[in-house]
């Protein structure tokens, strides 16, 4: 096997990665990959709280690194998809731990043993989001329709093609289209206008996200809920289907105008 | 002639190292520079570093490299001083500093009329858009050719022309090496879009802009002292 790493990155805190990385990983294994989500945020990590798994921790990814483990000791089953695995931080260490080069490493031996290694980012431009994106083939970066988070959103973006990582492509998460009616939020259009990279989703403000992030079962295992959708979207586009953007009813219109904004239908 | 000793002089700065590197292979320097560091890792981890290459040709694949390299050793790169544009384009590119308070003795010693020639003739051309946290600082004119974001910052000597929708702040006329009477009132800047979130020529400082989006290519320059919009030709 040779895997691809996509890393969802953000500048901005809160804005929803580590629920997009458990729902792109749900979402992908649903369609049979194997995948591996790997939390990189070390000493706040969440990712296996987010997916359910936080009780079936053993080893952790400074295990790894550090050579207390071999890599398949450190990679947990999830309950209810045989092809997805978690690579869960270490909790009590910190960021420097690790560095972009034992990423690099890992990232290279995980290649060979799944279809898909995703990469949680933390928040910020510092040591943790260096190790996130220095093994990523792809990276995604994620925001939300806020002018803060989508002025950090454009420095990741300037940082990712200074370092020659290629352009990313945008998740846009939280977009409620009842306020950007009534002109209460910056539209997708907006958004993809100043920060000019290719659109891979958009995610609707969902109330269940919280609720299944809360019972440890990320919301693209729901089927109902319209963020769950957007990420099963998502994932099929990540391996190359061509998925039109949802068509919600009343913001019909809208979504036309962004299939035409990004060139695809 | 002990040549690693001529080659790579460490200096205190007030609030870090200063190294400076002197001519030859890039990949020797490099070499050399981790040699003297390993040699002597408690002394560099956990400082804060400028380097001084000199005439280096250095793109973003170098500095990255190195700074990565050093990162990995605690130390942080906060800057990188040369003679070469291309090199420093890069390092700003990079959100690194490209000048260190105290000025280097080349500078000092460089007659006023090389600067002069430099600030009218040198002509930095960004072929790129500059996005939030990019700061771009340079002693003669700067052509973007691409977007200006919110967030993204550029001070230049000489005018600015932007090719495309400036959003983010500016400054034209700027007295980059520190003497007001530097400062030029005649500078102007130039965009296709006219939105920046902050503009400034020499030294007065126009709170007006935002908002109201011009359709048309538009130039500012400074009259008597008031501000002055009108419709960019390129006669
Ligand atoms: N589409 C959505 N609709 C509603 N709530 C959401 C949505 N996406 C994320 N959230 C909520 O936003 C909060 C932050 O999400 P999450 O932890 O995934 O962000 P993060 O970017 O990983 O944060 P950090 O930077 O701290 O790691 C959570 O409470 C989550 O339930
Ligand atoms: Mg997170």
């Amino acid at each position: 096997m040779s895997a691809k790493i996509v890393t969802i990155t953000s500048g901005k805190g809160g804005v929803g990665k580590t629920t997009a990385i458990a729902s792109l990983g749900i979402a992908l294994a649903s369609r049979g990959q194997k995948v591996v989500c790997v939390d990189g945020d070390i000493g706040l990590r969440n990712l296996d709280v987010i997916m359910g798994l936080e009780n079936r921790i053993v080893y952790d990814i400074v295990d790894i690194v550090e050579g207390r483990c071999r890599l398949r000791q450190a990679m947990i089953r999830d309950k209810r998809l045989p092809g997805l695995f978690l690579i869960p931080a270490a909790q009590t260490r910190d960021k420097m731990a690790v560095s972009p080069s034992d990423m690099m490493r890992l990232g290279d031996d995980l290649r060979e043993e799944v279809d898909w290694v995703l990469i949680d980012s933390p928040a910020g431009i510092e040591r943790g989001f260096k190790n996130a994106i220095a093994p990523a083939d792809r990276v995604l970066v994620l925001t939300n329709p806020e002018i803060s988070a989508v002025r950090d959103a454009d420095r990741v973006i300037g940082i990712l093609e200074a370092e020659e990582k290629g352009s990313p492509s945008l998740i846009l998460n939280r977009v409620n289209h009842e306020m950007v009616k009534k002109q209460e939020m910056l539209s997708p259009e907006d958004v993809l206008d100043l920060l000019a990279i290719d659109l891979i989703g958009i995610v609707p403000e969902d109330k269940s996200v919280l609720i299944a992030a809360n019972q440890g079962a990320p919301i693209a295992l729901d089927k109902e809920s319209r963020a769950g959708q957007a990420f099963r979207n998502i994932a099929a586009r990540m391996m190359g289907d061509d998925v039109p953007y949802m068509d919600l009813e009343e913001q019909g219109g809208l979504w036309k105008r962004i299939s035409k904004l990004t060139g695809r239908n | 002639m002990n040549s690693k000793n001529s080659l790579i002089q460490i200096k205190g700065l007030r609030d870090g190292l200063l190294i400076s590197l002197g001519e030859g292979e890039w990949h020797e320097l490099e070499a050399l520079l981790f040699e003297q560091i390993d040699e002597r890792s408690s002394f560099f981890s956990g400082a804060r570093l400028a380097l001084d290459v000199g005439k280096q040709v250095l793109r973003v694949v170098n500095l990255t490299k190195l700074r990565d390299e050093l990162s990995e050793r605690s130390i942080s790169l906060w800057a990188v001083v040369s003679d070469e544009p291309k090199t420093v384009q890069t390092a700003q590119l990079l959100g690194l500093a490209t000048r260190i308070s105290k000025q280097r003795p080349q500078e000092v010693a460089r007659p006023k009329a090389a600067k002069d020639v430099e600030k009218e003739e040198v002509v930095l051309w960004v072929e790129r858009t500059l996005r939030s946290g990019t700061r771009i600082e340079h002693n003669g004119h700067v052509v973007v050719m691409g977007d200006v974001n919110p967030g993204a910052e550029i001070v230049a000597a000489g005018n600015i022309l932007v090719w495309g929708r400036l959003r983010g702040s500016v400054h034209v006329g700027a007295d980059i090496e520190g003497q007001p009477a530097d400062e030029n009132t005649d500078a102007f800047v130039c965009a296709l879009t006219m939105t920046p979130t902050r503009l400034q020529i020499a030294s007065e400082i126009e709170n007006r802009v935002g908002g109201k989006t011009s359709q048309k290519a538009v130039k500012i320059s400074l009259k008597n002292g008031e501000f002055q919009t009108e419709v960019w030709n390129a006669k």
